[in-house]
């Protein structure tokens, strides 16, 4: 945080280390279009070439329903659950002192290095009904690879990043006094913990769901190997989408790819808005105080 | 100081000579599909060895690997390919109509359908075949469980099911009755890998199922480990399908970087003895076994064959019938 203020004493002597506004603002774009609009800007071009009724077409085949209702459902739980395990290892990371905090710190953020095929092979190996957990679970009935609740697991594994490290700053800047000044005024911890600590994590909470769940829509490499595959059943939308490349049906393809773009997009949107409306309702709180 | 500027001189003839040398390197990429790794390795070597041989030019021939119907659609895309060799006609045929990049009767100019080497569906299964599996039909019994990738992502998976078709057709020659056992037979798959290869791990690594269906040179492949031996055997089916592999050189991209002559001698060379050595070597039914001591040719079992132009009228229409959107596989797993 501290480092944040060191540019400003610089800047207002006219000082800054990157060329003038103009010039980055101009690189930063460039590069922001190379990278990630053109890209897109293709994919939407191509998609409004389909037209409404095309698209609709394409959405509506009984298929697509179902893999996307598999997509949009998956990816809800998964992310839930990501956010309140996420939250659970950012508050052990970051309240307590234990030997091997750090390895935790730093295992973390694997998922995000991890090919996610190599992760989806290697849940396969351990949930399938000879792996390290499945052969304890398969007797009891309980099947995890090649179902739906494989698909969760695939997809909280590389959502749990997102939710820890959106979290753990929050919750370093907090700071224990709050929760004592609660303790000594009498509240219970659970009091202490729905009105002191959980308001103040909230918005960070649901930026790391929203992005956990972003990103689990389109997660592809580590879903197809524990999923199964089988159409109306375990099959997901961005499987979907590479069947219908496979067909060279581009035109189906985009439309899969142009819907799961578009809540991914509202879904980035509505992290963005967050911050803004619970500071809005934390001002307002203090005029009524 | 005379013997000194020799040297120098010859230092850099010598160099020069190497320079103009490696000028003439020619790099040439052949992109195919993932079981035929180990085969283009062995048949790379050689050729380039052989050429080098021949004209005196250093051939470097790179390979790439994946499935075939993605590597197909890169070509379309512009991955620079001189030749490529695919699982099935129907990929080089996309490669033709959508990417036009090659004539659409390229088939017609190598000999066999311009598939050097064949291969055929055949069942792994564990050791001592516990299920008792000896055709297709008993592939559907309850509780037979059955693992075959993905039509729709795998070239490798379509000749599996055609097969299954093929037998199908000969066993109830009606309509409604072939679809009615692929429909049963699929209800037995409890996992579609998106490729051959994942449909291996699936079956070997993971344990799942009890019948694994499976190029015949993916199936001798790994039976050529002693450990997975004692573990699988192969059971050859009363009926099955002559998969054909094409090759074919891609003319647009040839011409750009005149390798036509270079690429069309590689191809060539799957032909020649040593080639359909090679390819027997490797678990692939040379297409010219006369070219191949006899021995070599004891490890591929008689089987009848469809094929795919008198069994389904070619791949174009196999294509578009069975794989398509809406086509006979979507059909299959149309709920009721």
């Amino acid at each position: 945080m501290s480092t944040l203020s060191l540019p400003l004493p610089l800047a207002r002597r006219g000082r800054r280390p990157l060329p003038g506004f103009g010039l980055s603002l101009g690189l930063g774009l460039a590069w922001l279009s190379v990278v990630v609009l053109l890209p897109l800007a293709a994919l939407a071009i191509r998609a409004a070439g389909l037209g409404m009724d095309g698209w609709l077409r394409a959405i509506q085949d009984p298929r697509v329903q179902a893999s996307l209702k598999l997509s949009f459902s998956a990816s809800l739980v998964a992310a839930l659950v990501a956010s309140l395990a996420g939250a659970l290892v950012a508050w052990v990371i970051v309240r307590y002192r234990f030997p091997g905090r750090r390895l935790l710190d730093a295992l973390v953020d694997l998922p995000f290095a991890l090919p996610t095929a190599v992760a989806g092979i290697a849940l396969t190996a351990i949930y399938s009904a000879n792996g390290w957990v499945g052969r304890w679970l398969e007797p009891m009935g309980i099947k995890i690879a090649y179902t739906p609740i494989g698909i969760v697991i695939a997809l909280i594994f590389i959502g749990l990043p997102f939710a820890v490290r959106t979290v753990q700053p929050v919750l370093e800047a907090l700071g224990h006094e709050q929760e004592e000044a609660a303790a000594s005024l009498g509240a219970s911890r659970l009091t202490t913990l729905r009105r002191v600590v959980l308001p103040e994590l909230l918005p960070a909470l649901l930026t790391g769901f929203s992005l956990a769940f972003a990103r689990a829509l389109g997660e592809y490499g580590s879903v197809i190997f524990i999923a199964g595959n089988l159409p109306y059943k375990t099959e997901i939308a961005p499987l979907l989408i590479t069947i219908r490349l496979e067909e060279y049906d581009y035109a189906g393809a985009i439309a899969i790819a142009a819907l799961l773009l578009a809540a991914s997009f509202v879904c980035l949107l509505a992290i963005n808005a967050i911050p803004s409306l619970f500071a809005h309702e934390r001002k307002g709180a203090r005029r009524d105080a | 100081m005379k013997t000194h500027l020799r040297n120098v001189l010859l230092g850099l003839t010598l160099a020069l000579a190497a320079g103009a040398a490696s000028a003439k390197d020619v790099e040439l990429l052949n992109v195919s599909y993932d079981p035929t790794r180990e085969f283009y390795a062995d048949v790379n070597q050689r050729f380039a060895a052989q050429w080098k041989q021949q004209s005196g030019e250093t051939l470097n021939i790179r390979a790439s690997h994946g499935g075939s119907g993605k590597q197909a659609r890169a070509v379309i895309d512009g991955l620079e390919a001189d030749v490529v060799t695919l699982a099935l006609a129907a990929d080089i045929d996309a490669i033709a109509t959508n990417g036009k990049l090659l004539p659409t009767d390229w088939q017609k100019r190598l000999p066999h359908n311009s598939s050097p080497y064949t291969s055929t569906i055949v069942f792994l299964v564990r050791k001592g075949n516990p299920k008792q599996i000896r055709d297709w039909g008993d592939l559907v019994k309850p509780g037979v469980a059955v693992i075959t990738p993905n039509p729709k992502t795998s070239g490798g998976a379509r000749w599996n099911y055609l097969a299954a078709w093929a037998w199908a057709s000969q066993e109830y020659r009606d309509g409604d009755k072939v679809v009615d056992f692929l429909t049963r037979l699929f209800k037995n798959v409890p996992v579609l890998d998106t490729g051959a290869r994942g449909a291996t791990t699936t079956f070997v690594e993971r344990g799942i199922g009890d019948v694994l269906l499976a190029w015949e040179n993916e199936a001798l492949l790994t039976l050529s480990d002693a450990d997975t031996r004692a573990k699988y055997e192969i059971v050859v089916p009363s009926l099955s399908i002559k998969a054909e592999p094409p090759v074919a050189w891609v003319d647009k991209n040839i011409d750009r970087h005149g390798t036509r002559k270079q690429a069309e001698a590689y191809l060539q060379f799957l032909y020649s003895p040593e080639g359909q050595r090679l390819a027997a070597k490797h678990g692939y039914r040379p297409s010219e076994p006369d070219k191949v001591p006899a021995a070599e040719l004891a490890r591929f079992p008689q089987v009848k064959q469809v094929t795919i132009d008198t069994a389904f009228g070619g791949w174009k229409k196999a294509q578009a019938e069975h794989f398509a959107d809406g086509g006979f596989f979507d059909k299959i797993y149309r709920p009721r």
